[in-house]
């Protein structure tokens, strides 16, 4: 992997003033990890309709980056077609050099599953299993088990400030919580790209600003890179750099 | 109720009603198909028995009593005295016998009167006639429409009848008056019993009383007064007799019918269950709108009744066609015998009509019932969130009522039979079947702890969710659950009977070849002469002769047999199947019988016991010397000493034969013998043992062909119960797969997920049904079996098909599994996690 933590602590949370982040490192940026090229995308239909045309955007290793745009714009569409769960009429889109529009549907889950964690605006934690179990998930799949598992989870859990309620059912849990243990979800198997999708819709403001700092913190703890979609301002400054969504493309806003 | 809330509870369950389509259609399905085989049972038995009470009514006409004894009649001197009786306003002498046509297998109903006598006790039985004399001739007859339309015969042609070994040809002068469906022909008295060898005999004498005349206490003076085996009853009475022999077979069908019907509830409990659960947040929502509870439970018990409705109709309708089918094509006893001379007309009364459309609607309510309280007791708060479905099901957990409906069940299991229906019995099954229902939810809890967390992912993550969630695993186990068990206990059932008959069979035919004078009827047999050549024929080593009879012990039951037989004491075994330990009466102790089962339910006859038995009108003292078994005649059967027998008639003649060959002969050339050397000799019918097994066990096979109907009916039902419930919790679950599919899972995992769950909670329901359907099966064998048709049997489990079955079931179920996931493992459904909840 083309990157390399450094401590660059106060220099980032500087860069943050709503945040007070503990964070022990930063990252500094050697190579491009994600790059997405002239992007087309329209859905067929009785109505076809274009969403967004000529999409480019780069994204270096522990970058953690902001998409803004209208409800309808097309920011989920963008984010299903980097995770590989649809897609594109046109353009190109490379993870560390891997043609992704090219792999197919075997390819692209594995690609998910290894190197890529999921933050939904409806949390998603599945209600029969203990919050441990559902951290655990993602190691499962990679066949990561027994005493190596429950240490990285209970890394993670500590981590999100859950260390009590690993053996709690998410029906117990408030809506904050449930999103902390999907945070930890996204995290534990140390992948490279998290993708969180309005993470804060279901929540109130003071309860989504703490879920963002967390958010930020542990991608950033964890080394990860990070595309926020967001139709909100406040949830946008707590990112690196913000993009906004057009139907001509994306476009860099200067943070204020 | 307010406007507005009505409409919005329109909306809610309309819209889920609409919503699952398929799942709807099956439930009424469910319910229609329960209904229809109950009402066809009804339908088809109910005609049946009708025309047989019909036919009795017909043919005893104005009578108030009836005097009736054995088969075989009794002596006619009776009958003057009954006649000159002071309360007696008119006697009627009656031969009544079931004549074997001579070149058919086929009988018919012979009723002998005297016109003049007949004339005033029952008038419908006197023809009109061009020639009045035909009434007097002895050799001519009047058949019933019925009876010249099945034997294809015209006034003017004439009915060749079997009697011993030769030929009697009757003349048909005219039609009796009956009826479109009674098969009988009307004869002179005094023509009958010349040409039925009857002489100086009679069946039955019809009375009719002055007016003013005390029937029933006339009915006791007249009966003290009667020769042993002769019984005075009301016509009526005669009726009752002749439903019993088929009695525990109707009801028994009409049980399994019931059976096939409670599986549609139970269908349309996992459905509703699941749909309410599904809805729990809608409902928390139309609550807190202001809806209340009782509002709620209504409407969801509406939703059940429309199910019922439909199910209903629908099943009634195909109720009908089924039954005419099915007596069309099977008879109307389903092939087991017992009306074979009926051919009913099936009338849709109103009662039975309303009785099983109420049937079907209160049994898709009952099983709303539950998820409908289910879904008024939530709070509504908590039920607005995710992940709170498991709730609803928690209440189903305390273990004892379960336990304890189990306990009475086991309990019941041991009470005697009511009315000579094992009512506890069946009692006994359905409190095991409700028991273990209510037990499942525990049950599933305790066999997903013993089942090992397997290592691969998938199988992993559906173990942990089924662990999570036992509860809904257990609803949609109710309907699998009670048709795996009804199909496991009636299979052991049937191969317990299967096999206990073949080792009878094999047991009771010792002989080489079998031979008897005729299949059916009254009027076939052998005399003296016949018996002394058929031992003599070349090839015969042994020769053993049986006459078979039929005794009146208890004017409210049918006759029982009794077989007058070689029995050689020493070697009884050989002969007969005993159940009981082999006494030797005491010197000057009454001389021994052996009876089968049914005589010690029946009669009392318990081995040791000193019994009397009328035989040729005078009471005789017996000892019981052992108890056989016997799967031919439930309506109870005693064997006596041939010499015994013959010492007390006199009756020489014999009805059928058994003969051991020299070493060297042949069956065949024995059967050439027979035909050529014996007159009369091919009216025998002649058998080697292997044959009448084959043809008993294919009887056998015939009868319980409706009982393996219903039994799959009910699998099927069971099937689509578990195939609706996964489709329901796969549709629910279209995020959660979103979701796995997101971070990293493949279709294939997903599906061996899904597949594993399926498994897992359809080898639960197998288990838990193989435990249940075979402590039904002892129910059944022990209780039902014992107490309805009065025969033991031994207890065998028919492995091999049962473990296909299983599979089978496994293997479909996990296809249901699979099939379900597919449809939401679509795109569309993948990126449906993004949509608001
Ligand atoms: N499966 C689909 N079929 C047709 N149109 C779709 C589909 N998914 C999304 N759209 C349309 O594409 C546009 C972008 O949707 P989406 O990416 O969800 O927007 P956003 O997340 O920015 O609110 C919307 O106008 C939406 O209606
Ligand atoms: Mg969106």
């Amino acid at each position: 992997m083309a990157t390399k933590n450094l401590p660059f602590a106060n220099m980032d949370s500087a860069l943050h003033p709503a945040g007070r982040l503990s964070l022990s490192r930063a990252t500094v940026t050697l190579a491009v990890m994600l790059v997405v090229h002239g992007l087309t995308k329209s859905y067929a239909g009785p109505r076809p309709r274009a969403v967004f045309a000529g999409v480019d955007m780069e994204l270096a290793p522990g970058d953690y980056v902001a998409v803004m745009g209208e409800s309808g714009s097309g920011k989920s569409t963008l984010l299903n077609l980097i995770a590989g769960l649809d897609s594109a009429d046109e353009g190109s889109i490379k993870l560390d050099g891997t043609e992704l529009t090219a792999l197919d549907d075997d390819a692209l889950t594995a690609l998910r599953r290894k190197r890529m964690g999921f933050v939904f605006q409806a949390f998603h934690v599945l209600p029969y299993l203990t919050v441990a179990q559902n951290v655990a998930l993602p190691l499962s799949l990679l066949g990561v088990a027994g005493s190596e598992a429950d240490a990285r989870v209970a890394g993670m859990l500590a981590g999100v400030g859950l260390s009590e309620r690993g053996a709690s059912m998410p029906r117990e849990l408030s809506g904050g919580e449930l999103q902390r243990v999907a945070i930890a979800r996204a995290l534990v198997h140390g992948p490279q790209l998290v993708l969180a999708d309005e993470p804060t819709g279901n929540l109130d403001a003071e309860t989504a600003s703490q879920v963002l700092s967390l958010l930020r913190e542990q991608i950033k703890a964890n080394g990860a890179a990070g595309i926020l979609v967001t139709h909100s301002r406040v949830a946008a400054l707590t990112c690196d750099r913000i993009l906004q969504l057009t139907l001509a493309g994306l476009r860099e806003l200067t943070l204020q | 109720m307010h406007k507005a809330k009505v409409y919005a509870l329109q909306v809610v369950l309309a819209g889920s009603l609409a919503q699952n389509k398929a799942r709807s259609v099956l439930s009424v399905l469910a319910i229609a198909l329960g209904v229809a085989l109950g009402y066809a049972v009804q339908l088809i038995t109910g005609a049946a028995v009708n025309e047989l009470a019909l036919g009795v009514q017909f043919l005893s006409g104005d009578a108030d009593l009836q005097v009736r004894g054995p088969r075989s009649g009794f002596d006619e001197a009776i009958y003057p005295k009954l006649a000159r009786l002071r309360e007696v306003a008119a006697a009627s002498p009656v031969v009544e016998l079931d004549a074997k046509l001579a070149d058919r297998s086929d009988t018919l109903k012979i009723i002998g009167i005297d016109v003049f006598r007949a004339a005033a006790v029952q008038p419908g039985l006197v023809a009109d006639s061009a020639d009045r004399l035909d009434h007097l001739r002895s050799d001519t007859l009047f058949v019933s429409p019925a009876a010249a339309r099945s034997l294809g015969v015209d006034v003017g042609g004439s009915l060749s009848f079997q009697v011993a070994l030769r030929a009697v040809t009757l003349r048909v002068a005219g039609l009796a008056t009956a009826d479109a469906h009674q098969r009988f022909a009307v004869t002179d008295i005094a023509g009958a019993q010349e040409n039925f060898d009857r002489l100086g005999r009679i069946t039955r004498v019809d009375l009719r009383l002055k007016a003013g005349v005390d029937v029933d206490a006339f009915r006791d003076r007249l009966q003290a007064e009667l020769p042993a085996g002769l019984a005075v009853q009301r016509p009526e009475a005669g009726v009752k007799a002749s439903e019993s022999l088929s009695r525990s077979y109707r009801v028994n069908l009409n049980i399994l019918a019931l059976v096939a019907l409670f599986t549609g509830g139970l269908l349309v409990f996992s459905t509703q269950a699941l749909a309410v659960v599904r809805r729990r947040a809608q409902f928390a929502l139309l609550r807190v709108l202001g809806v209340t509870r009782r509002q709620l439970v209504m409407w969801l018990m509406a939703e059940g009744a429309l199910v019922g409705i439909a199910g209903s109709t629908l099943g009634l309708a195909g109720g009908f066609f089924l039954a005419q089918a099915a007596v069309r094509i099977i008879g109307a006893d389903f092939g087991a015998g017992y009306f074979r001379d009926l051919a009913p007309t099936l009338t849709p009364a109103p009662l039975p009509l309303a009785l099983f459309f109420f049937l079907g609607v209160v049994i898709a309510m009952l099983g709303s019932l539950a998820p409908a309280l289910e879904a008024a007791r939530a709070p509504p708060a908590p039920a607005l969130k995710a992940g709170d479905d498991e709730r609803a099901f928690a209440r189903l957990r305390p273990s004892w009522p379960g336990l304890v409906t189990i306990a009475a069940g086991a309990i019941a299991s041991f009470a005697p039979p009511i009315a000579g229906l094992p009512l506890f019995g069946y009692g006994a099954i359905a409190l095991l079947l409700i028991g273990t229902l209510m037990l499942m939810p525990r049950l599933a809890v305790l066999m997903l702890s013993i089942v090992p967390t397997p290592r691969g992912a998938p199988s992993r993550l559906a173990l942990l969710q089924l662990r999570g969630a036992p509860g809904q695993a257990a609803v949609s186990l109710a309907a699998i659950v009670a048709s795996v068990s009804l199909m496991v206990s009636m299979a052991i059932m049937v191969a317990s009977f299967r096999i206990s008959l073949d080792a009878w069979l094999e047991r009771v035919l010792p002989a080489d070849v079998y031979v008897r004078a005729s299949a059916a009827g009254d009027t076939a047999y052998m005399t003296v002469d016949d018996q002394a050549r058929i031992a003599a024929l070349p090839g015969v080593r042994r020769a053993e002769f049986l006459r078979e009879q039929q005794l009146l012990l208890d004017p409210s039951r049918p006759r029982v047999v009794l077989l007058a037989r070689t029995i050689d004491a020493a070697n009884l075994t050989r002969q007969l199947q005993l159940v009981s330990a082999q006494m030797t009466p005491a010197p000057g102790a009454p001389p021994p019988v052996w009876v089968n089962e049914a005589m010690v339910d029946l009669y009392g006859f318990v081995l040791g016991s000193v019994v009397e038995i009328p035989i040729a009108g005078k009471p005789t003292a017996f000892t019981v010397a052992g108890v056989w078994r016997d799967y031919a005649r439930p309506q109870g059967a005693i064997a006596i000493e041939r010499e015994r027998y013959i010492a007390l008639t006199g009756d020489r003649s014999a009805t059928n034969a058994a003969l051991w060959l020299a070493p060297g002969a042949a069956v065949e050339q024995v059967s050439r013998a027979i035909d050529s050397d014996i007159p009369g000799g091919s009216r025998l019918e002649i058998a080697a043992p292997g044959e009448i097994r084959e043809f008993s066990l294919k009887a056998f096979d015939r009868t319980f062909a409706v009982t393996y109907a219903l039994e799959l009916a009910a699998v099927v039902i069971g099937l689509f119960g578990l195939s609706s419930s996964f489709g329901a919790l796969v549709l629910a679950r279209r995020r959660e797969f979103g979701m796995l599919r997101h971070i990293g899972m493949t279709r294939r995992q997903i599906g061996a997920m899904l597949a594993t769950e399926g498994a897992t909670v359809t080898g639960i329901g197998l288990v838990a049904g193989f435990g249940l359907g075979w402590l039904i099966s002892l129910v059944l064998v022990q209780v039902v079996n014992r107490q309805s048709f009065h025969w033991g049997m031994e207890l065998s489990v028919p492995w091999a098909p049962l473990t296909g079955s299983a599979l089978l079931v496994l293997a479909l179920s996990t296809i249901t599994a699979l099939a379900s996931g597919r449809h939401a493992m679509s795109a569309r459904a993948v990126l449906a996690v993004k949509e608001d909840w």
